[in-house]
């Protein structure tokens, strides 16, 4: 039923790929048994800063997962015909970003053994119930729609009725994710860097403007590697939302630079020095800040001008530099941004551990594992269609 | 026995939602009995009163830190990274952050400030933490089950006060002398200072309270009109740390 | 049936391995030996009857641990009419003294590692670094 077979016929180029993020996953798994035994003193962390490495990549992850809903609506709902061949590999990206949310959730978690506190305990006021919620629900939808539409394509059929409505929900269930994973930041009284309402608009953008472009990437990489080609109007269509919602993106950004500056409030303008100039000597984190700010400039005025966007090569550049981009920015800047200075005004540096980072490679590898047996199912699945019908 | 796969899935699916509401049912009905429990016990609203000025008449006292670190087997840990306390000593900008300028007298502005968990009456932490392992009680006590937390560490971030520590090793190696009284710990949850609640069940104030030779510490019961601390609130000034963040918390530091 | 041979060598390999704990057990003579916790001598009664505390220990102490530490109320009244104070080190430990003795002997033979003395302290580690 889930036609796994497909995954395990390969080349030796594909053997070798699954093979080495193995081998990362491997090393990684190793590091967080000594996590388990030792504790998470192992990383980077510190009674100032709680949050590092690892919820940070949930945060930028979740709005990956998000951005499928960026193929799946035009298609499903207005009949993008060119998003056809691609929506599976949006839901599929969804299944393994989601996937490595809750890996990353598990390892950062005091007591992973209690996890089931959470829904034995039910608390609807804490986000963070409702982020396990939603995050697991959209999970699940993601997972019955990817295995609904490939075996229906598979089969040679339109899928059932009674997928329709699922897809529907699928939709604002994606943005409710993001959303849901802001309200962990943006109503927390004493950390000013988070208490924006722009914050969960924010989020929002940067997942839009990543996710496709990741997406993208993947498309092209596809390409190169199988038979299967989505043809050059879905990855032009794809590079419009990533051109305008990294633009939204920057926009934001710069909303917030204004408030913060030239409100003059000591407090808030603290944060953003410590992450672009540094505080009290400590400023780990300030070359890759200016880092994610010039490759957002850069990939902005490639993919603006419609001579570089429409050329695919410097297309996957400027994909790869957003992606690069707003990772840094989610995935590194946010959370650390909002621990330093701590609540009591006193700086604390943080960089992650060398356990902390192959744990953290590991759980991407596992990502990256899923995406690959996923995508050759679906793509083997279709090869053998394309040859069944050439075969009549 | 054949049983195609649409019978199947909907089975598994109702069994499913059954279990899951049987679990809801009964979490709602815990929940009751807790209130019920609760509702018994007099009105009491626990705070503290801190005299700065009495506290610090000897130089280098910690005399309350070192009470409460024995009283619960706070580990005292090596690295600065991983400290765990429950009560310490904080410069004046950065317990008051919002008050003192450049001309803040200086006995004042060099004058350390005893901090601890305010015990808020609108607690972001109890807001966040998504099993119940901190919750607030009926006497005021924002209260830790050491037992339930999961050590998500999402309580650590709502806290504006910095009140709570993680263990982020195990605690037991970094604790002197072990008190038997109190347990101790363990590593991967979150601990705060409990405001002596089980000394508070036996009668006796708290031990940072008597400990301090000052007495500068003063502790009671804020629903009683003759208690000592409403006696203080009266008479003197009182702030408290960031209460415009509507925590509204129940320490009050004399000025 | 040219495997003949692997394949009867394998299924003797497995079933001694699946085996093993019976014949393991039986070599070194400890299958007959159930465990043998070493019972105080000054008290007769616990604060419930043998049997119940032999099946139902640990739902008493999680009982236990959610009246204390999330509903305050910290007094026990025993079957017996006598008043506990409901605590692992404090009134279990008092008359169960050692761990070692007592509960691992059941435990260990069980195969189960209950995780309460994690943070709950057994008053023997005291003893041990003072004396």
């Amino acid at each position: 039923m889930f036609m796994f077979e497909k995954a395990v016929v390969g080349s030796r180029r594909y053997w070798s790929w699954i093979g080495a993020l193995f081998a990362v996953v491997l090393v990684g798994f190793l590091f967080y048994l000594r996590q388990l035994q030792l504790g998470l003193g192992i990383t980077g962390l510190s009674r100032d800063v709680t949050w590092g490495l690892y919820i940070a990549q949930f945060t930028f992850l979740v709005g990956v997962a998000a951005s499928a809903v960026m193929v799946v609506l035009p298609y499903y709902l207005h009949d993008w015909k060119a998003f056809g061949k691609i929506t599976i590999l949006g839901e599929f990206l969804a299944i393994s970003a989601v996937t490595m949310c809750g890996l990353f959730i598990v390892v950062d978690m005091g007591q992973p053994m209690r996890i089931m506190n959470v829904l034995l305990y039910p608390t609807p006021n804490s986000i963070m119930f409702w982020d396990m919620v939603s995050l697991g629900g959209y999970l699940l939808l993601n997972a019955v729609i990817a295995l609904v539409t490939l075996s229906a394509e598979r089969k040679g059929l339109a899928p059932p009725r009674w997928i329709m409505p699922v897809i529907i929900v699928s939709m604002p269930w994606a943005i409710s994710i993001h959303t849901v994973t802001a309200f962990l930041y943006s109503g927390l009284p004493g950390r000013s860097f988070w208490l924006t309402a722009l914050l969960a608009p924010r989020f929002l953008a940067s997942a839009f403007a990543s996710g496709p472009a990741l997406l993208i990437l993947l498309a092209m990489i596809i390409r190169k590697l199988t038979t299967f080609d989505p043809g050059r109007e879905p990855i032009q269509k794809l590079s419009l939302i990533v051109t305008y919602t990294m633009i939204i993106n920057v926009f934001f950004v710069l909303m917030e630079l204004f408030t913060v500056f030239y409100s003059q409030i000591p407090e808030h303008m603290a944060h953003y020095e410590f992450l672009f100039v540094g505080l009290e000597g400590h400023a780990p984190l300030a070359a890759w800040m200016w880092a994610s700010m010039v490759l957002a400039v850069i990939s902005l005025v490639l993919l603006i001008t419609p001579r570089y966007r429409k050329n695919e090569r410097i297309l996957a550049v400027a994909c790869v530099m957003v992606f690069l981009s707003l990772w840094i920015d989610k995935g590194l800047g946010l959370i650390v941004g909002g621990f330093v200075p701590t609540p009591l005004g006193h700086v604390t540096s943080y960089i992650p551990t060398v356990p902390e980072m192959s744990i953290t490679l590991a759980i991407w590898a596992v990502g990256f594992l899923m995406i690959t047996v996923f995508y050759k199912i679906a793509l083997t699945v279709r090869e053998e269609l394309a040859e069944s019908w050439l075969m009549q | 026995m054949s049983i195609d796969r649409r019978t199947f899935l909907g089975v598994a699916g109702l069994s499913a939602l059954a279990i899951a509401g049987k679990s809801t049912l009964d979490a709602l009905a815990r929940g009751e009995e807790r209130e019920a429990a609760s509702a018994t016990q007099v009105a009491t609203r626990w705070a503290m009163v801190i005299d700065p000025w009495k506290c610090q008449k000897e130089q280098g006292c910690i005399d309350c830190i070192a009470a409460c670190d024995k009283a619960h087997n706070v580990p005292r840990f090596p690295a600065r990274a991983h400290e765990v306390k429950w009560i310490w000593k904080e410069p004046f900008d950065k317990a008051f952050p919002d008050q003192g300028s450049l001309y803040t007298a200086e006995a004042f502005r060099d004058r350390p400030v005893l901090v601890f968990c305010n015990h808020c009456d609108n607690p972001p932490c109890v807001r966040v933490c998504p099993t119940k392992a901190t919750w607030k009680r009926q006497d005021g006590i924002v209260m830790m089950d050491w037992h339930r937390c999961i050590g998500c560490r999402y309580c650590v971030a709502a806290c504006p006060y910095g009140s709570r520590s993680f263990n982020w090793l195990d605690p037991r190696p970094n604790i002197k002398a072990l008190n038997l009284d109190f347990p101790t710990r363990t590593k991967g949850v979150v601990e705060k200072c409990n405001f002596c609640e089980e000394r508070l069940a036996k009668g006796e104030q708290p031990a940072c309270v008597l400990a301090c030779k000052e007495k500068a510490l003063v502790f009671g019961n804020l629903n009683d009109p003759t208690s000592a601390v409403r006696d203080l609130l009266r008479s003197r000034y009182a702030i408290r740390r960031r209460p415009e963040l509507g925590t509204q918390p129940e320490i009050y530091y004399l000025v | 049936m040219r495997d003949r041979g692997i394949i009867i060598g394998g299924l003797i390999l497995f079933l001694g391995l699946i085996t093993f704990p019976v014949w393991y057990n039986a070599a070194a003579g400890t299958t007959s030996k159930g465990p043998e916790p070493k019972l105080p001598t000054e008290e007769k009664n616990c604060v419930a009857p043998v049997d119940y505390m032999r099946s139902s220990h640990m739902d008493l102490l999680v009982n236990w641990r959610d009246e204390v530490v999330r509903q305050n109320v910290r007094q026990f009244v025993a079957f017996d009419g006598k008043t506990y104070t409901k605590g692992l080190t404090q009134t279990c430990m008092k008359c169960h003294a050692s761990k070692a003795d007592f509960c691992d002997r059941c435990h260990t033979y069980a195969g189960v590692q209950p995780p309460c003395w994690d943070c709950h302290i057994d008053p023997k580690l005291i003893q041990r670094s003072t004396g």
